[in-house]
Order: C-alpha cells, then sequence, then structure tokens
C-alpha cells in the first residue's frame, strides 16, 4: 500500500463528506485498512450488528414457512423484472389516473433536475426529506443545496448523519458507525446551526436524543411546504406507492406538506396490491427483525383535501437496465434494502459502510454498485473481491440473491477489463496462469512439489514475503513444506511401505508435526517404482491413468 | 466399497498428514481406496479470483480422471462444493462423479457415525463456510465428533463466522482477512481447547497462520492451541 493513498484518505476522514461523498476515497482495500484501525468503529460496528444478527434469527425463525415466503419474494421479483417495460406503463397509467404526476428519469443528473425544478417551482428555500436511498444514491440534497434549497433529513439517524457532516453507512441505521456519546456531541455542536439547538442539558441517554431530535424536527415538519421520499414499493396494479418506516417521522413528510416528490428506482415495482403480503413480512423480519412494521404508509396519487395536493413519481433508471441485461447480476435488482446482509457480513462488520464507497455498502453494495456502473473505475472493480464468499449474506438475504455467485461473476468481469488495458504484466494474472499450468498436469504438480521439499528448510524460516503474497505474511506464519507430498507417500506406499502403520499412529503423527525438527531429520525416501513409470501391483485402475498421462507429458516435450 | 480418494491440491502439497489420516479411516471401515494419480485441482481458486476459463479446464481434467468412480471423497468442504455447486457454471457439460465431502461419506453412506477413534483431548470445532452454507453437512461432523473416545468437545462462540480465509482474499484484502483470523482464534482460544479442528486445510493454514504468528510475537506463550483436521482426529486411536 502506498503512504499516497493512504494520506489521501486521511485528508478525506474516516467518514466521507456529503458531496466530496466517496470522490476522495481509496479502493476497498486501502479503505479497510483505514477502517480497521478504528477501534471505536470496529467496538460501535460489532455491538450493533451482533445485536442485530441475534434478534433477526429470532423474528424469522418464528415464521414456520419462512424459505417458501422467501421463494415466494424472489419469484414475484424475478417476474416483475422479467416484464419491468409493461408493469413500469401500468404503474405510470395508474398513478397518474390517480392524479400524481410521473416523470421518467435516465440517469441522476435527469433525476436530480426534475427534483429541483419541482421545488424550485414552488419558491421554497427548504424541503423536508423521508430516509430514501434513491435520493443518496443521486445525490439529491447536494443538487437541492445547488440550488440554493436546503434538503433536511428526517429520520432520526440521517439526521445524526446530516448534522455530523459525514454519510451514510448502512441502509437502515445509517449513524451505526457513531455511539451515543458521539451523538449527543454531535447534537450539541451542529443544531444550533440549522434549527433549533439542543437542550443546554441534553445528555447521552436514549430517550434525552430523541427528544432532542424530535423538538428539532417538528419546527420543520411544520414549515415545510415540499418533501422528497423515496418509496419501498410501487404497485403497478393501482399506481400506489409504499414506504415503511419505524419512527412515523417518515409519515410527517408524507402527510403534512404541500407537495410530495417521490424518486423510485424502477425495480421497486411489484404487480399487485395481493404481492404486498409477502413483502411487509419478509422485509420488516430481516431488517429490524419486528415482526410487523410499524409505520406503513400507502398513497395513490392525490386524494383531494387529504395529505399533498401535488405528488410527483420520478422512476430512476440509473444503470438499473444495465444490471437488468447482466443474466446472472439482474437478481441483485431483487434486493428490499432491508440490509440483512450487511449485519450478517463479516467483512462489513469489521471496516464499516464507508470502506465500500458507496451509498450502497456491505455485500448487497458490493454486487450492486459493478452492476449499476460497470468495473472500469478501480472502485468498483475493488468490490466483488471484498469477500471471503462466505455465504452468509446469501442465507440471510429475504429475496434469494444468490451474492457469492454474483461476486464470482463480476470478478470475472474484472479480470476481464483489467486485462482489456495494456500495461506491465499483472503479477496476479501471471500467478493465475502458472498455477493453471501447473495444474494442467499431476506430473508437473509433483515436480514443482518435490523441488519445494528440496526448500523446506529455507521456507521454514520465512518471515516475510515481498509483493502480493506479502498479504499473507502480515498476519500468519507461512505454513511448513513437508517433506513429501500425499502422491509421493501413496506411490511409496503402493510399492511396498507400509501405509497403515505409517498411518494408523495418527495421534504420532499430530506429536511429529510439533517437532519438525525431528522429521526433517529422516533420510530422505527413495524414488519409487511408480515415479519410474512402472504401476505398482495393487492400484492398477489409477496407475493406469497416471501412466496415460505420463506418456502424454512426454509427447508435449 | 470402492472409493476415489481426491485428495485436493491443498492437502496433497502442504498437508499430507491430512490425506493419510483419510486413507487410514476410510480403509478402517473397510473401504478400498483408489487414488487416481492423474488428479491435480478441483479449479475453485482460479474460478473465486475470476478466472473461469482456467477453472473449467481443472473441473474437466478432475471429470475425466474421476470419469469411473463410484464415489469421490474429499477432505474438503469448499472443494465438494466447488464441483457441486459450480463446476457446471465454468465446464457446461463436463460430467461429475457422484462426490463427497468426508463426514457426509462418512455419515450418509457408510452411515458410520463411531469410526472407533480415540482423541484423548479437548477440541473445538469450526464448522467452516462452505461446508455448513454451500453443502449442508450440518451436524454431522459434530457427531462424527462426539463418538470419538476421550475426546472432550467444546462450543465454539460465533462458530458461524468466516475464519476469514477466502482463498485469494486472504491475500488480496489481506487486513480485512487478518482481522476475521485474529478474532477467531480468539475465539478459539477462549474455549480452553487443545485443538482447534476443522474440514478444510485451507482454513486451518489460514488459522494455524494466524495463531503461529501470535505464537511467535511472544516468547512462551502461556498455552499454545493445535490446528487439527477431522480427518486426524478420526484416524487417531
Amino acid at each position: 500500500m502506498s503512504s499516497r493513498q493512504l494520506s489521501r484518505t486521511d485528508h478525506v476522514g474516516l467518514h466521507p463528506k456529503p458531496g466530496e461523498a466517496f470522490l476522495g476515497m481509496p479502493p476497498f482495500p486501502q479503505a479497510a485498512h483505514v477502517a480497521l484501525g478504528d477501534d471505536q468503529l470496529r467496538r460501535n460496528l460489532g455491538h450493533a450488528t451482533s445485536t442485530i444478527r441475534t434478534k433477526r434469527l429470532r423474528a424469522v425463525g418464528e415464521v414456520p414457512d419462512w424459505e417458501e415466503l422467501r421463494l415466494a419474494g424472489a419469484s414475484i421479483k424475478d417476474h416483475t423484472l422479467a416484464n419491468l417495460d409493461r408493469y413500469l406503463i401500468e404503474f405510470e397509467a395508474a398513478a397518474t389516473a390517480a392524479g400524481a404526476t410521473v416523470h421518467w428519469a435516465a440517469d441522476a443528473e435527469e433525476a436530480c433536475a426534475i427534483g429541483v425544478a419541482i421545488a424550485r417551482s414552488h419558491n421554497t428555500s427548504e424541503v423536508v426529506k423521508v430516509k430514501s436511498m434513491a435520493t443518496q444514491e443521486i445525490e439529491l440534497n447536494e443538487a437541492l443545496a445547488a440550488a440554493g434549497i436546503d434538503a433536511w433529513e428526517t429520520d432520526l439517524a440521517e439526521l445524526i448523519v446530516q448534522l455530523g457532516g459525514d454519510t451514510p453507512s448502512h441502509f437502515l441505521v445509517p449513524a451505526i458507525h457513531r455511539n451515543r456519546n458521539e451523538i449527543a456531541d454531535i447534537f450539541r455542536d451542529r443544531m444550533a446551526e440549522v434549527g433549533r439547538p439542543a437542550p443546554d442539558d441534553l445528555t447521552a441517554e436514549p430517550r434525552r436524543l430523541a427528544e432532542a431530535a424530535r423538538l428539532h424536527l417538528r419546527e420543520k415538519f411544520l414549515r415545510a411546504k415540499v418533501a422528497f421520499s423515496g418509496a419501498n414499493f410501487a404497485v403497478a396494479e393501482t399506481g400506489t406507492l409504499v414506504v415503511v418506516e419505524s419512527e412515523g417521522n417518515g409519515r410527517m413528510c408524507l402527510t403534512l406538506p404541500e407537495v410530495l416528490v417521490s424518486v423510485v428506482g424502477i425495480e421497486k415495482i411489484v404487480p399487485s396490491f395481493a404481492d404486498l403480503e409477502v413483502f411487509l413480512q419478509l422485509l420488516p423480519r430481516s431488517s429490524t427483525a419486528e415482526r410487523m412494521n410499524p409505520y406503513t404508509t400507502m398513497w395513490t396519487g392525490v386524494t383531494p383535501g387529504d395529505g399533498p395536493q401535488e405528488v410527483h413519481v420520478i422512476l430512476l433508471d440509473n444503470g438499473r437496465t444495465r444490471a437488468l441485461a447482466d443474466r446472472v447480476g439482474r437478481q441483485a435488482l431483487r434486493c428490499i434494502r432491508c440490509s440483512a446482509c450487511l449485519n450478517v457480513c463479516p467483512v462489513y462488520e469489521r471496516v464499516g459502510g464507508h470502506a465500500y464507497g458507496s451509498v450502497y455498502p456491505g455485500p448487497i453494495g458490493a454486487i450492486l454498485n459493478p452492476l449499476l456502473h460497470g468495473v472500469s473505475d478501480p472502485h468498483d472493480a475493488a468490490l466483488p473481491f471484498a469477500s471471503s464468499l462466505c455465504g452468509a449474506c446469501y442465507e440471510a438475504c429475504p429475496v434469494a440473491i444468490d451474492i457469492p455467485t454474483v461476486l464470482i461473476e463480476q470478478r470475472a468481469e474484472a479480470v476481464r477489463e483489467k486485462a482489456g488495458h495494456p500495461g506491465p504484466p499483472d503479477p496476479e494474472r501471471l500467478g493465475m496462469q502458472a498455477a493453471g499450468w501447473a495444474f494442467g498436469k499431476a506430473q508437473r504438480l509433483n515436480r514443482l512439489q518435490r523441488l519445494a521439499a528440496r526448500f523446506r528448510g529455507v521456507a521454514s524460516r520465512i518471515r516475510w514475503l515481498p509483493g502480493l503474497l506479502g498479504g499473507w505474511t502480515r498476519y500468519r506464519a507461512m505454513p511448513e513444506i513437508p517433506q513429501e507430498s500425499f502422491r509421493r507417500w501413496w506411490s511409496e506406499r503402493g510399492s511396498g511401505r507400509s501405509g497403515l502403520d505409517t498411518v494408523d499412529a495418527s495421534a504420532d503423527l499430530l506429536d511429529q508435526r510439533r517437532s519438525s525438527s525431528e522429521r526433517s531429520q529422516r533420510p530422505p525416501q527413495r524414488r519409487s517404482s511408480t515415479e519410474q513409470g512402472q504401476p505398482p501391483p495393487q492400484r492398477r485402475s489409477s496407475s493406469e491413468r497416471s501412466e496415460r498421462v505420463e506418456t502424454s507429458e512426454e509427447t508435449e516435450q | 466399497m470402492r472409493v476415489s480418494l481426491f485428495i485436493t491440491c491443498l492437502a496433497d502439497t502442504l498437508f499430507p498428514d491430512v490425506g493419510r489420516a483419510t486413507v487410514a479411516v476410510l480403509e478402517r471401515l473397510g473401504c478400498t481406496v483408489d487414488f487416481p494419480e492423474a488428479q491435480t485441482c478441483c479449479g475453485q481458486m482460479h474460478m473465486n479470483t475470476g478466472y473461469p476459463a482456467i477453472a473449467g479446464d481443472l473441473v474437466r481434467g478432475f471429470a475425466q480422471t474421476f470419469a469411473d468412480a463410484e464415489a469421490v471423497v474429499m477432505p474438503s468442504g469448499s472443494c465438494a462444493a466447488m464441483l457441486r455447486h459450480h463446476a457446471h457454471n465454468v465446464a457446461p457439460g463436463a460430467a461429475v462423479p457422484p462426490l463427497y465431502e468426508l463426514s457426509e461419506f462418512l455419515v450418509d453412506v457408510l452411515g458410520v457415525t463411531d469410526v472407533g477413534a480415540r482423541f484423548p483431548h479437548t477440541v473445538t470445532y469450526h464448522p467452516t463456510c462452505h461446508s455448513s452454507r454451500l453443502l449442508g453437512v450440518g451436524d454431522r461432523p459434530y457427531r462424527l465428533l462426539q463418538h470419538v473416545e476421550g475426546l472432550n468437545l467444546v462450543e465454539l462462540p460465533a462458530a458461524e463466522q468466516c475464519c476469514g480465509f477466502g482463498g485469494t482474499f486472504a491475500i488480496k484484502n489481506a487486513d480485512t482477512s487478518g482481522a476475521m483470523g485474529v478474532d477467531k482464534i480468539r475465539s478459539a482460544r477462549s474455549t480452553g481447547a487443545d485443538y482447534l479442528c476443522a474440514s478444510d486445510a485451507s482454513c486451518l493454514m489460514h488459522m494455524k497462520g494466524v495463531i503461529d504468528k501470535e505464537d511467535r510475537g511472544h516468547r512462551s506463550p502461556a498455552r499454545s492451541l493445535r490446528t487439527v483436521h477431522l480427518a486426524e482426529i478420526l484416524a487417531s486411536r
């Protein structure tokens, strides 16, 4: 890792600022290095994710047909995505008939321009916002700010993030990287700058913090003329939008202002109202571990005399049709942003959301970002590798997105993309090709194993390796190279040396391993008949094959 | 029963004891073990690092080498998962023979949970992600361990959490992998076990590497935790 990259990170800070967003962040491995050095962050994340994990397991365990529900969710989404063109038109027609205005935005820029134009047309200098991933994705707050309009986040955690001057690091608990003492400091320091100050005697007690936020936000709810939201679901059949939340702050935004603008990713469509039955069970149990969602707000266009009288829906593509065209990756568009995959991910738990350099962190972010943007940018290209492929995300996903399989596909895409660029030979590529060659024929592997055994003394003294392999020795000792490979032992065993005695004293093997010096003093074994090309008598079938390969190797040479 | 052993490239090259132990257990239970010497690697590392073409060649090589095998047994959950669940992605049409991870074969095919082993030590078991999540071996390794004479099995806290190996992840994201490894070893040490057992030589290599690195940092480590493959315990008597 170069010191240049590190100093760039230090400059941006661990928690990137909104607007400059993730521009100054290095790709994942370096960003993770910085995050891992923050003990407070690791404690905050470890505590929060393990609590949510335990609760989720309980909430999911209560549903006897959870697996069926999960597959139902996946298949409804798959069906919708396969017929998205039809359902989007159906949604537009139904929403329009109910009095909403539907806009289509190909990318973030178009979506922001539409949103800013609507806000401007009402001569407002501020808007309130419901927590929304789509508006963060398109950087709507920054676009509004550039037009002189303040956008106030009203979700408690989003408020903390906004006042703290950083960016969310989790879908559901965007301030998961903060503990309550940090939150109290943020409220005390920042609330006064943008509205009602925090009470003088504010403590870090959760009840007091919530009260301070309530008082601060209430003024904004009552004053705002325009609200922005996203949507969890958009029902094609009826033109209904659905927002689920836990605090009621979202409902204040969705009902009090005169104008409501919702930015909705095109993958949020479900065909019918009845389909919500599945998702309104899957989502709360997977995200907050609740049996039922506390506040579920649904609205269909305009209801005269009740709620916003001007309703806009901005249907957002911004890379989603690109993702839809990916045969394996398109399943990522099933995502209902529950964040279960973040909470179970051992990588996320240790590095937090910011290291992913996107509003979509964690396992789903690691596949979604490359699907939405491609892998030409180094940040996106690094994300598919930010996983040990442990599979905890797939297991937890309520719509059964096989994230590890998509990661593997995208790794191949990242490798292809890199190979397409001119430049010096890539050590990883050379290593993989060399390994592929060595594994191509058993005889090559055998020769390399015997060569390695000759250097086992030297290898046992290695404490540090250069380049790529240095990643291994930074955290782990090198494995010992054994005196003989398994295949060599096998061929000698077949040639008459008693194998069973050696193996059945297997408890002794463990002792032997403890004193490797003893083993290295054992006299070198004589070459067996098999290695000279003569099959041992008992093992005909395998040796015949081996002989065949031996011949072809000779032909090749 | 005739069993074809797929030793895996890693165990073959670096952990031959695992292979010898696997042979010992299978032969003790009356199997005739065959080792097709043309075998090399399942292609998992190449597939998972983004080189599906090379992985496909290796899968086809595996399929050819074991073409007439009745049952292929391997002491690795991740290689078994690779060949069972991902082989068709990189080598469409390759005829992969019936294959089993060791604990699957012992419990499901041979119907044995007591293999006649004796291992008088305190052991904690890490279930490894690909064994548990991709293969779904479930409690099979635990059942095998519970029947080992003298073995005191202690529960590993947060057992389901990945040890951080992840193949080339260990090198490409070494810092994160290292942090995961250190946390796993802390959990394992907290059990007071003498041995940390798993069914995958790759995860064990990483965990042993972390332990040895930690122990090296202390002039006299308070108590040493050793790693051991399930096959090695089952072969002991």
